[in-house]
């Protein structure tokens, strides 16, 4: 059995706990948060061990691996300290809001040889893993532009007190929202070299952002539109979407399918055909073993868990997360510089848009 | 209960395989006209359960049916609770606590507020939990309610946690409130049924996915079919189309195979696939077949 507590219990936080307490290779061994009147209901209802200190919790109790659900800022302390530890960690995203804490995480993780793993479950979703197999076999040739969306409606006036709206504590549309699709791209690309015509805008929030856009320059001249709003109430839930185009056709891929235009047949994946294909997540998903909100929610703790007991490594490791966050960190300093090459922002430079970003930063 | 439930999905743009699909029905379902013009096809052709979630649109639905008992004198609900696209949001905005004290009651607001304040105050789950209900009922005041639902979310959410204990404080309000079974809708069926026997709840109505292609079947299609044939519970069928995966008559004609299948629950936006889904429940799932495999 795998030794597991889970720290934080905000609404991913109580999710992983219910996912993980009933995975069958997992003993749950203790519960963390802050807030005692929820501690106190999952103790009196569940008999789980429960604890408001962290450090105690480390010190008490013995440990595989911790999956950690905090606000992001509080994630470098925790993760380190687990590290130290010799406890392997499951990290919510975003990993971290520094690039370069993220990569000495990496690092250290490397050198304890613990396993790491990053919540960035649309990586575990059938059809976006349809579309990395397509794109790895080459089946549209040379991919020239993506467009990385994700819509949802999280903010829709003007209030709200809790760390998800400040930017510092790592809320808002680029930290919770955008951070999807740019990880995705980082899976099927890797690092961009640079970022451009960023705007992280506030529609509604007062603290933090909440639409996300911008162009992202990948090696071998392929470039990628970043479009993303979390005022967007149109959607029901959050909906992400991946447009591939290259020299032999076209994906496209959501949650619930993947639409795949070939011009020509591909001998690498003989059932997609020429003309169009349509997969649907009915038949790209493998049922797990508890079902809760969606299958990559499971799929992501048991490779997690998998992982731990086998000493293997993970995907989705704190090293790619650490791409992610660098790329995060791009699109901070792209906006903040504002428009460049335009004579409109040579006459007018953004000095109200630099004070908010250094002032927060 | 009846042989077909009608489900309310598609009129909340719900839709498992396309967005596209589930954009088209939202549209054409923002006019609660529209889906009483479906809940009226489905009426004539003898479909008169509405399982349906406790979303704000179905309180005007609910409204039209009461304002309208000569034209709707067998017309059934079964609630489905909570709405929980509201809670999530509600908490986004407005914190765990705040969200709790949003959705209180009005009615019997001194009540809602010594049994809330005190509820918060020692943290008793069973108190919170029974003015919930409460809340999310009042829409069907007057109505028709024999079964009421927990909803999957919350369903699998407190299985995980291993709140058992509240699917017993659940299933005792709804029986003395309001007179009705209480049902569960859940993605890990076996896991639930065993849960529900350690609380005492026997012979409980659960509503799961039971597919051909045993699409979101947690465990698995074979843990799904022992339990079907080895376990004693009161069991819906969703997802029979495996949200439109398997053909029509070849799904239905699997379900009515299985034994110990109740009722099956489906959705449609169309009096033609009404009819077409009545007709083949009739054609594969005569009433005394019914009858020998309920026995």
């Amino acid at each position: 059995m795998v030794r597991i507590a889970v720290v934080g219990l905000g609404k991913m936080g109580i999710s992983h706990l219910s996912v993980v307490r009933a995975h069958p290779d997992v003993e749950l061994v203790a519960v963390c948060d802050t807030a005692g009147f929820l501690l106190d209901g999952l103790k009196k209802y569940t008999g789980l061990q429960t604890y408001t200190d962290f450090s105690k919790m480390l010190a008490e109790v013995a440990l595989d691996g911790v999956v950690l659900a905090t606000p992001s800022a509080s994630h470098v302390d925790m993760v380190r300290a687990c590290l130290e530890k010799g406890v392997a960690v499951f990290c919510e995203k975003p990993f971290t809001l520094s690039p370069q804490e993220s990569e000495e995480l990496a690092t250290l993780a490397k050198a304890k040889g613990l396993q790491n793993q990053v919540g960035y479950h649309y990586r575990f979703v059938g059809t976006f893993q349809e579309a990395k197999r397509l794109l790895d076999s080459g089946a549209i040739g040379t991919v020239s532009h993506v467009l990385a969306e994700a819509y949802g409606p999280v903010v829709l006036k003007p209030k709200g007190t809790t760390w998800r709206t400040q930017r510092k504590a790592g809320g808002g549309c680029l930290y919770d929202y955008a951070a999807h699709p740019i990880n995705l791209l980082n899976w099927y690309f890797g690092d961009p070299e640079a970022v451009g015509g960023t705007r992280l805008n506030k529609i509604f929030s007062a603290d933090t952002d909440d639409e996300v856009y911008s162009t992202l320059y990948f090696p071998g001249d392929l470039t990628a539109q970043l479009s993303v709003n979390w005022s967007d109430e149109s959607h029901r839930k959050m909906t992400t979407r991946m447009t591939f185009w290259g020299t032999k056709g076209r994906i496209f891929a959501d949650r619930q399918e993947i639409q795949v235009y070939l011009r020509e047949p591909s001998d690498a994946v003989p059932e997609y055909k020429a003309g169009w294909t349509v997969k649907y997540i009915t038949e790209l998903t493998d049922n797990v073993w508890f079902y809760l909100r969606g299958e990559e929610y499971s799929a992501q703790i048991d490779h997690f868990v998998r992982s731990v007991a086998a000493k293997s490594e993970c995907s989705n490791s704190f090293e790619s997360a650490a791409s992610t966050d660098r790329v995060i960190g791009m699109l901070l300093a792209d906006d903040a510089t504002g428009p460049r090459s335009s004579a409109v922002a040579a006459a007018a430079p953004k000095e109200a848009k630099r004070r908010f970003f250094f002032g927060r930063n | 209960m009846d042989k077909l439930l009608f489900g309310d999905n598609q009129f909340f743009g719900v839709n498992h395989m396309s967005e596209e699909k589930a954009r088209a029905q939202s549209m054409r379902f923002q006019n609660v006209d529209a889906i009483m013009g479906v809940l009226d096809a489905a009426y004539d052709e003898g479909v008169r359960t509405f399982m349906c979630t406790t979303h704000d649109r179905i309180a005007e639905v609910a409204e039209r049916v009461r304002a309208n008992p000569q034209r709707y004198p067998d017309f059934v609900f079964y609630p489905c609770m909570p709405y929980a696209h509201k809670y999530a949001n509600a908490v986004t905005e407005e914190g765990m606590i705040g969200a709790v004290k949003k959705f209180l009651p009005d009615e019997g607001l001194l009540n809602a507020v010594v049994r809330g304040g005190m509820s918060l105050a020692n943290k008793d789950v069973e108190g919170v939990a029974t003015l919930l209900i409460d809340a999310e009922m009042k829409m069907f005041k007057g109505l028709k309610t024999p079964v009421i639902f927990l909803q999957n979310v919350v369903v699998d959410l407190l299985l995980g946690l291993g709140v058992n204990d509240a699917f017993r404080i659940f299933a005792d309000h709804v029986r003395k409130r309001y007179d009705a079974e209480p049902g569960f809708i859940t993605m890990n069926m076996p896991r639930l049924l065993d849960v529900l026997d350690s609380v005492g709840i026997e012979n409980p109505i659960v509503c799961s996915n039971i597919n051909k292609i045993g699409f979101r079947v947690s465990g698995g299609q074979q843990s799904y079919i022992d339990a079907l044939a080895n376990r004693k519970f009161r069991a819906i069928a969703m997802s029979v189309f495996a949200s439109g995966a398997l053909p029509a008559d070849e799904a239905i004609k699997w379900v009515c195979e299985q034994p110990n299948i109740e009722s099956i629950v489906f959705g449609a936006s169309s009096r033609g696939n009404i009819r077409n889904t009545k007709e083949l429940v009739d054609k594969y799932w005569s009433s005394e077949e019914q009858a020998l495999s309920a026995g």
